[in-house]
């Protein structure tokens, strides 16, 4: 448990969290290795099973990183992204996983501060959470 | 459409636990159209309950399929290649689907995974709501293509009730009032004077007051 390294897989949106992600980076700014980023062409992409098979294959947290409310490059995608996650929050909680595994974020392209912020706070939340209890019995 | 819903998890885990190797069974038709059992939803489904298991240390297998439909026997045949290797079946189709799986391989425990809610049209993108109650003798062509049966929370035939206020049912404020309906549809079709006639008490022997109905269609029966 001490040596808990929490592997983190975050849907990022291509016009917004992915972008973010490089303006971090251009920054040099940095932010825990334990986040490994998906682009995705806009965060309403991501679908529930998504989410699962990414908790089910190993992750312990998961989030979706999309554009500020209105901003969205397709109009809603980001508003879809974040139902269906509070959807599937709801169902974790309901098997036992905890839905604060996983987590919708807004930002924009140029927020790179945001996303380094986001993505060491959310590891450290699931760090303290402890290993995604699928995983650890598996 | 038939709709339904998906059961609560904690209903579809306990239903599950005593299994090792679930065949897990949507169904192309409605459930896929109301989002309650197709192929999306076998997928989550599924992810779901392996998660739960692998967290209890002790992980279930699970096939996942989706039928053309549930509700013809020539599809539901298309499980014999799987049933042998399941435990049971957990399926995602109507209530005709799951008693077909259960017609059919009659050593397989079958379960339901959704609760099957009515016959009804989606009013907007995830929301779908009652229209047709199957009453076996249809009176939309007196209504104005609005069912008083499915519609109207008393299934008055000559309505509106004194509960209808502003549009809407008394039983309650989401619920359009089927005989405002019924009246505005009526008026702009120019058939007030039909609206004027009595509609005389239904047989209700052709729905379900007359016991399990069959359909038998004697040029198409083998
Ligand atoms: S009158 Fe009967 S058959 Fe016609 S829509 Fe209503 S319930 Fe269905």
């Amino acid at each position: 448990m001490e040596n808990f390294e929490p592997v983190i897989v975050a849907y990022c949106c291509h016009y917004c969290a992915y972008t973010a992600a490089d303006m971090a980076g251009s920054k040099r700014l940095s932010y825990p290795p334990n986040v490994k980023i998906i682009r995705v062409p806009c965060s309403g992409k991501v679908d529930m099973i998504h989410i699962l098979k990414a908790l089910e294959k190993g992750a312990d947290g998961v989030y979706v990183a999309g554009c500020l409310e209105g901003d969205c490059h397709f109009n809603t995608g980001n508003v879809r992204a974040s139902k269906r996650v509070a959807y599937i929050k709801k169902m974790l909680d309901e098997i036992g996983i905890g839905g604060e595994r996983v987590e919708m974020f807004s930002m924009s392209a140029g927020m790179g501060e945001r996303f380094a912020q986001t993505a060491s706070e959310f590891t450290e939340k699931i760090r303290k959470l402890g290993p995604n209890p699928a995983r650890a019995a598996a | 459409m038939i709709t339904a819903e998906q059961k609560p998890m904690k209903e579809l885990v306990e239903c599950v636990r005593p299994f090792q190797r679930i065949l897990l069974a949507g169904c192309n038709e409605c459930v896929t159209v109301c989002a309650a059992g197709g192929r999306k939803e076998v997928g989550i489904l599924a992810s779901a309950l392996k998660l739960q298991f692998q967290a209890e240390g002790k992980p279930i297998e699970i096939t996942e399929i989706t039928l053309e439909r549930q509700c013809d026997p020539e599809y539901v045949e298309e499980l014999v290649a799987q049933i042998d290797k399941v435990d049971a079946v957990l399926s995602m189709a109507c209530g005709c689907g799951v008693q077909e799986v259960a017609r059919r391989y009659t050593d397989k425990p079958v379960f339901p995974a959704v609760n099957t809610k009515f016959m009804g049209a989606s009013e907007r993108q995830g929301v779908w709501a009652e229209r047709c109650q199957g009453c076996g003798d249809c009176v939309l062509g007196l209504t104005g293509g609005v069912c008083p049966v499915a519609r109207c929370s008393k299934q008055i035939l000559n309505g509106p009730c004194g509960g209808s206020t502003n549009g809407k049912c008394e039983v309650s404020s989401d619920t359009d009032c089927a005989w405002q309906l019924i009246w505005d549809r009526l008026k702009a079709l120019g058939k007030l004077d039909q609206y004027e006639e009595n509609i005389p008490a239904k047989d209700w022997r052709s729905g379900r007051g007359g016991g399990p109905r069959k359909i038998v269609r004697e040029d198409l029966a083998s």
